[in-house]
């Protein structure tokens, strides 16, 4: 089963994030290439990618000849996703598990980032052959 | 992919011979995981020349060839490391004859392979992976692209299936007959799985995806060619038939799930269906009806109505009491209820499925509401219908359960007091 992992931030935290330490973003950058390789080396790695800053996130909508129209104004209390993972596990507890690795990632000041991680269920195009 | 390319000869040779060379590079150096390695090498080579020089004459012991010549060098260069760091004489390394090649054979070992692949120390995924690719002989490209995974991610996971063997010490050998007693269920669910996997993902796959649910027959009908004695992998063979034939049928024009009481029975594949059925019947005369036979049954009385209002209901109850029995689990008495609402209405089918709201193993799965759906709609309560349809359909897992959920409800709104019989989407 597999499962994605995403990471949100308000802008005030991608902000934040800009004002880290050389040290601090060491640490952070080490944190997840570490995190990676075990995903990876446990064999449970689907995909995973790291998403441009929010200001340049755009909404996008049609006008009537289906044209693109953007707006790029967001409420402050908006989240933004920062990055994903998918991993293929056995089950949810072992996907918490990882997530809870993840939070782990170190955050400003050295101090443990205690990161929040939305764990939600992928889809899968299978369906229950109900025996 | 292109249909006349020579793959399409080599990949089942190379599937069929995959087991047999690798028992024999298996049992000459006792390494199950780095014979496996080599094997896959070999398989990796003969996909590369075969096209272009053609099949050798003696496919398999071409492979054998190859595959100990890896498993050679392998060693040699793991013994040269233990050289230079013990500062050790030279070792031998055993060089094989070819003239020894063809008496090696024995029929056997994709028993063995099986069993060992299906060790109890492994987890399901990894389980799968290696047995796809040590008996079923494909390739981790092949297996990584069936489960949707990146190749990188298959292959550490069949890496690490076979350390977890090679920790466990397990000899390569024919289970004893108490070891085969014990660990043939294991087998047998994960034939099942490979199955089941291929069955209800076929959707639109066909093209991209390597065919699992023909992989898994495949298999097992090489598993039954050994163990003729067990009805119950009989049972499992016919239960795939059974249940393959109406594959066709299973999916419509923009891949939405079609129920089994509105398939196009006339695109049910007769000739599954009468092998299933032989098969079946020969299973049940020798005793001991197992959870697979009686599943093949019930498939079998589904395959044998030619219009759904044909169907022997009273007999599938009877055969889910019976199921019940052998291997009761809250999935059979989901299934029960509505052989029950079927027989004897849906009040009666509602008021088993009471008996579930308190069972652990089910609490939250979305086919007890999608069941519930079903029975309140027989029932004419099409608003409580239209209600648990739409709980079913943020509880499943799967994309297009939900689409067909989500379809369910709105139908039903939409028809208002117009009741319309329908059936869950599961078979």
């Amino acid at each position: 089963m597999k499962y994605i992992l995403m990471m949100n931030g308000k802008k005030s935290d991608f902000e934040g994030y800009t004002r880290w330490s050389k040290e601090d973003l060491q640490g952070n950058v080490a944190f997840m290439r570490e995190f990676s390789k075990e995903l990876k080396d446990s064999g449970v790695f689907v995909s995973s990618e790291g998403l441009g800053w929010p200001n340049e996130a755009r909404l996008v909508r049609a006008g009537s000849k289906g044209e693109p129209i953007t707006d790029g104004v967001f409420p402050e209390s908006k989240e933004f996703l920062a990055g994903y993972w998918i991993v293929d596990v056995e089950s949810p507890e072992q996907a918490y598990a990882i997530a809870a690795r993840l939070s782990q990632g170190p955050g400003a000041g050295g101090k443990t980032g205690g990161m929040s991680v939305e764990v939600r269920r992928v889809l899968s195009s299978h369906s229950d052959l109900g025996l | 992919m292109n249909g006349q390319t020579p793959e399409i000869t080599i990949e089942p040779l190379l599937r069929e011979l995959a087991p047999q060379v690798l028992g024999v590079v298996a049992r000459r150096f006792r390494d199950f995981s780095s014979a496996e390695d080599a094997v896959q090498e070999a398989m990796l080579a003969a996909f590369k020349q075969w096209p272009q020089e053609g099949i050798p004459e003696n496919p398999r012991g071409w492979l054998i060839k190859v595959s100990l010549r890896r498993m050679t060098d392998t060693m040699r260069s793991e013994m040269a490391r233990r050289q230079r760091e013990t500062a050790m004489a030279t070792e031998e390394v055993p060089t094989i004859e070819p003239a020894e090649l063809e008496t090696d054979m024995d029929p056997e070992d994709t028993l063995v392979l099986l069993f060992m692949c299906c060790h109890p120390a492994l987890s399901t995924s990894s389980t799968i992976a290696l047995t796809l690719r040590a008996v079923g002989g494909l390739t981790t490209a092949e297996i990584a692209n069936a489960f949707m995974v990146p190749e990188a991610t298959m292959a550490q996971r069949i890496s690490r299936a076979k350390q977890s063997i090679k920790a466990s010490k397990v000899p390569f050998r024919l289970p004893t007959p108490q070891e085969r007693r014990e660990r043939l269920p294991a087998v047998l669910h994960v034939l099942y799985l490979i199955f089941s996997e291929g069955y209800a993902s076929s959707i639109g796959a066909h093209l991209q995806r390597l065919d699992l649910a023909g992989e898994a027959i495949r298999l097992t009908r090489s598993a039954r060619a050994l163990l003729a004695e067990d009805a119950e992998i009989a049972g499992l063979l016919a239960l795939m038939l059974l249940t393959n034939a109406r594959r066709a049928a299973r999916t419509g024009p923009h891949e939405e799930l079609i129920p089994l009481d509105k398939q196009n029975r006339s695109l049910w594949d007769r000739a599954e269906i009468t092998e299933g059925t032989d098969l079946l019947t020969l299973a049940l005369s020798k005793g001991a009806v197992g959870l697979y036979q009686l599943q093949a049954a019930i498939a079998a009385v589904h395959d044998e109505a030619t219009r759904p209002e044909d169907t022997d209901w009273p007999q599938i109850l009877a055969l889910y009491e019976l199921l019940q029995r052998v291997a009761p689990s809250p999935v059979v008495t989901l299934n029960h209820a509505i052989a029950v609402a079927m027989v004897h209405g849906p009040e009666r089918g509602l008021e088993r499925l009471r008996a579930l709201d308190s069972d652990e193993r089910l609490a939250g799965h979305y086919r007890l509401d999608a069941v519930r759906g079903h029975l309140f709609e027989m029932l004419g309560d099409l608003e409580r219908a239209v209600q648990h349809y739409r709980t079913a359909a943020t509880k499943t897992t799967s994309l297009p359960e939900q689409n067909y959920l989500m379809t369910q409800a709105a139908r039903l709104e939409e028809a208002g007091k117009d009741s319309n019989n329908d059936s869950p989407a599961t078979e």
